[in-house]
C-alpha cells in the first residue's frame, strides 16, 4: 500500500521512523481543519484584519503601453503583512499548531520571508521560534535576520552543504527529530513530505481564488496566461489552483535560469534538462543532482529560489503539461525589477521579478485584446544590499562606507 | 518462529551462542578517505567487533548528527561515489569473517536503480540495508528485491513507536531490528538507565528477530547495561570521534576497552 500523497510518481512520504506519529498527527489536524468551514473562516479573518487579503490587482499601465501587447496585471502579494505571500502560509500552520496545542514554532529560511513571516506569526500567538537559515543566506540576507531576531527568533546559520534553503531544512528536521512533541515545523514551501505540498497549496490558494474573481469582475474575462516565479513552488501554486479548470489559461512557472544552463550555475529544476527524478528532504521530484543522487550546488541571484528540488505536485503539472516551465537569467530578473521600479513604481522581490521578466519578454507578442497575469510574490526590501550590489550605486556604496566608519569610531571610542 | 529467516539472523544467534552482548559499529566509506576506512575495518574486527554498518555516504543525511554529517561530507568531497563504496565492501566482504550491512539514504538506492542496488549486495556479500528514510510503505519494490536475494531489510523502532507498528515494521524486516535508544540524532548522549528498560522490553516483546540498540552507545558502561536486554550495542558517532581526536590508530585501543 503506498501512503498518500502521490501526484502521479511524484510526492510521498520518506521520512524517518521516530516522525512517523507526528506527521499521522499532522495530516489528521489538517485533514479535519479541511472539513471543518469555522477553520476556513477563521483563517480569512485572520488575513483580512492582520495582513491585508484580499490583496488588490494592479494594471501595469505604462509598461502596457510601453511594450505594445497584452495588458499586463499584477497580483499583489507584496501587500501582505512582511512583505510576501509567505503569511498565507505560515498564519495557517500557526491555527493549526494551536489545534494542535504546540508551544513552539521552527521554520527553514532561503531569503528570509519565510523566516520573518514565521517569527511574526510566533509573536502574535506566543510560540518559541528558531528559524534555520544557511550562512550565506544568512550574509545576503542581513535585513530579515535582523528582524527575526527583533520578534524573538532564534536564527540558527547553517554551515553545513551548501548553506543554503537544502541544508535549512535538513537543520529544521534535526529538531523536528528531537522536539516533535512541543514544536511544529512551519514548511515555507510546497515540498516536503506528504501532507506539506498539498497543505501549503491550500493556504496559498487564496491568492489565485481571489485574483481569478478579481480578473473577471476587472475585465469580464480571465488572462490570457498567468506567470508566477518557482522557488519551491508555494507561491505558483497558489495562483495556479485558482485557475486549474480554466482550459485556456496558460500557466507558466518561473524558474532561476542564474548564470545559463550547466551543473551549478542555476536552479532550473524543469526548464532545464539537467535534473533528474530523486528522493531527498522527505520527497520525489525533481532534483539537481549528479549520477550517484548526491545534490549539486545551486545558484540564483535570488535566495528564495535557490533550491534543488520543486514542489512534486510542479513536477506532475510538468509531466502532464499543464504548467509550462521557463528560467529567467540573473541578468534579465535584474534589468525586469529596475524596469518595474522605474516605470511603474512597484518594487517586486528578486525572486517575483523572474515572474516579471518571463512575462515581459512574452508579452509584446501577445494580441492587445489580451491579459496577463502576473503574480507578484513579495516586495524587495530585504533584497537592498543585493540589488544596490547588481545596479553598482555609488551612493549606496558611499552610505555603506560612512556607516562602517562611524561604527568603527563608536566601537573604539568605547 | 517467523518464516523469513536470513542468514544475518543465523549469524547472530551463532555469535550470540558465546556471548552475552555482540557489539556492532559504524563507519563512513571514504572518510577519512578509502585506504583509512579499510584499515580501520581491519582494526575493528581484529579488536572484537561481532558487525559492521558501512555507510554509503550522502550529500543530504537527515538522519545525521554533526559527526555522521561531516564524515558524509567529507568523503564527498574527496571523491566517494557509490562506485567506490561498492568496490571497498567487496573487499571487506572478502576479507573479513563478519556480517556486513549497508546503512545509506533511499536516493542511492533509487538513482542506481532498486534491483541493480540489491543485486549488487547480493554479488558482493553485503547482507542487509539500513535506510533510515525509507518506511515499508514507501519501500515495496526494495522490500521485494531483498525477500526475494534473502538478504535482510532493517527497520528501525523508536520510543515514539506505537506497539501496533513495531509489528509492522518487524513484519516488514528480516535479519534483525534496529532499536534508537531516544529521540533526535546520531550522535548526542542517551542515558543508559532505567528510563528505557519499559521501551526496550516492548521492543522485545514486538519481534521475533534479534534485536540491536544504538544512538548514544559509547563505553563500556552503556554496553555493560545493555548486557541481556538486547543482542547488540551499536556504537557509530563515538569512533568516528576516537578517530578524529587520537588518529586511525587509536580506534583498535577503544574497541578493545569496550569488549573487555
Ligand atoms: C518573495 C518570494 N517569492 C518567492 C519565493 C519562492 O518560494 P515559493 O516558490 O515557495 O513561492 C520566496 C522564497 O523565499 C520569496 O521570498
Amino acid at each position: 500500500m503506498k501512503n498518500s500523497g502521490y501526484y502521479s510518481q511524484f510526492g510521498g512520504a520518506f521520512i524517518p521512523e521516530i516522525l512517523v506519529p507526528t506527521f499521522d498527527e499532522l495530516e489528521s489536524a489538517y485533514l479535519t481543519a479541511r472539513e471543518d468551514e469555522s477553520f476556513w473562516q477563521e483563517y480569512l479573518d485572520i488575513m483580512s484584519t492582520y495582513s491585508c487579503r484580499a490583496t488588490p490587482i494592479s494594471r501595469l499601465d505604462n509598461l502596457t503601453e510601453q511594450l505594445g501587447g497584452a495588458a499586463i496585471y499584477v497580483k499583489r502579494e507584496d501587500l501582505n503583512h512582511t512583505g510576501a505571500h509567505k503569511a498565507n502560509n505560515v498564519m495557517g500552520q500557526g491555527l493549526l499548531t494551536k489545534r494542535m496545542g504546540k508551544k513552539r514554532v521552527i521554520a527553514e529560511t532561503g531569503a528570509g520571508q519565510h523566516g520573518v513571516a514565521t517569527a511574526t506569526m510566533a509573536a502574535k500567538f506566543g510560540f518559541d521560534c528558531t528559524i534555520y537559515m544557511g550562512a550565506h543566506d544568512v550574509a545576503r540576507q542581513r535585513p530579515n535576520v535582523f528582524w527575526m531576531e527583533q520578534m524573538g527568533a532564534t536564527v540558527v546559520a547553517v554551515t553545513e552543504g551548501s548553506q543554503t534553503l537544502k541544508d535549512a531544512i535538513n537543520e529544521a528536521f534535526r529538531d523536528w527529530v528531537s522536539n516533535m512533541d512541543d514544536t511544529h515545523y512551519v514548511l515555507g514551501t510546497a515540498c516536503g513530505p506528504h501532507p506539506f505540498p498539498e497543505m501549503v497549496t491550500w493556504f496559498q490558494s487564496v491568492i489565485g481564488t481571489e485574483a481569478r474573481a478579481q480578473m473577471l469582475e476587472r475585465n469580464g474575462k480571465l488572462p490570457s496566461r498567468v506567470y508566477a516565479c518557482v522557488g519551491g513552488g508555494s507561491n505558483a501554486m497558489g495562483i495556479f489552483s485558482g485557475f486549474f479548470d480554466d482550459k485556456d489559461v496558460e500557466l507558466v512557472g518561473v524558474e532561476a535560469g542564474g548564470r545559463g544552463r550547466g551543473p551549478g550555475q542555476h536552479a532550473a529544476r524543469l526548464a532545464y534538462d539537467d535534473a533528474t527524478i530523486g528522493v531527498a528532504q522527505g520527497y520525489k521530484t525533481y532534483f539537481l543532482q549528479d549520477r550517484d543522487g548526491q545534490m549539486q550546488d545551486t545558484h540564483s541571484v535570488s535566495a528564495g529560489l535557490d533550491y534543488v528540488g520543486v514542489s512534486p505536485i510542479l513536477s506532475y503539472l510538468h509531466e502532464s503539461e499543464q504548467v509550462r516551465f521557463e528560467a529567467a537569467s540573473d541578468v534579465d530578473v535584474v534589468a525586469a525589477m529596475q524596469k518595474t521600479v522605474r516605470n511603474e513604481g512597484l518594487i517586486p522581490a528578486l525572486e517575483s521579478s523572474h515572474a516579471f521578466a518571463q512575462a515581459y519578454a512574452e508579452a509584446p507578442g501577445m494580441s492587445p485584446d489580451e491579459d496577463i497575469l502576473i503574480n507578484m510574490s513579495g516586495r524587495a526590501d530585504k533584497d537592498i544590499f543585493t540589488v544596490a550590489d547588481a545596479v553598482d550605486d555609488p551612493k549606496w556604496r558611499q552610505f555603506i562606507i560612512d556607516k562602517a566608519k562611524a561604527y568603527s569610531e563608536d566601537m573604539n571610542n568605547a | 518462529m517467523h518464516e523469513r529467516v536470513t542468514a544475518l539472523e543465523l549469524a547472530i544467534k551463532k555469535a550470540r551462542e558465546k556471548k552475552d552482548i555482540l557489539l556492532m559499529t559504524h563507519i563512513v566509506l571514504g572518510y577519512p578517505n578509502f585506504d583509512d576506512s579499510l584499515r580501520v575495518v581491519e582494526d575493528m574486527v581484529n579488536a572484537g567487533v561481532d558487525l559492521m554498518e558501512l555507510q554509503i555516504p550522502f550529500s543530504e543525511p537527515m538522519a545525521d548528527g554533526p559527526v555522521i554529517l561531516k564524515a558524509n561530507a567529507e568523503a564527498l568531497k574527496r571523491g566517494a561515489t557509490v562506485e567506490k563504496s561498492f568496490e571497498v565492501a567487496e573487499r571487506l566482504t572478502r576479507e573479513f569473517d563478519i556480517p556486513f550491512l549497508f546503512m545509506t539514504y533511499y536516493n542511492i538506492l533509487y538513482c542506481q536503480g532498486i534491483q541493480t542496488f540489491v543485486d549488487r549486495c547480493k554479488a558482493i556479500g553485503i547482507q542487509g540495508c539500513i535506510v533510515p528514510d525509507l518506511p515499508p510503505s514507501e519501500g515495496e519494490e526494495y522490500l521485494d528485491a531483498m525477500h526475494a536475494a534473502e538478504l535482510s531489510p532493517v527497520h528501525i523502532f523508536t520510543p515514539n513507536t506505537p506497539e501496533s507498528r513495531m509489528r509492522h515494521l518487524s513484519d516488514n524486516s528480516s535479519g534483525m531490528i534496529y532499536c534508537v535508544a531516544r529521540k533526535g540524532v546520531t550522535g548526542k548522549d542517551t542515558a543508559f538507565s532505567e528510563d528505557i528498560t519499559n521501551y526496550l522490553s516492548l521492543c522485545k516483546n514486538t519481534t521475533e528477530l534479534p534485536l540491536a540498540v544504538g544512538f548514544g552507545v559509547k563505553s563500556k558502561e552503556d554496553i555493560d547495561y545493555l548486557r541481556g536486554k538486547v543482542d547488540i550495542a551499536v556504537v557509530g558517532s563515538e569512533t568516528i570521534r576516537v578517530m578524529e581526536r587520537d588518529g586511525v590508530g587509536a580506534v583498535k585501543g577503544f574497541i578493545e576497552t569496550l569488549v573487555t
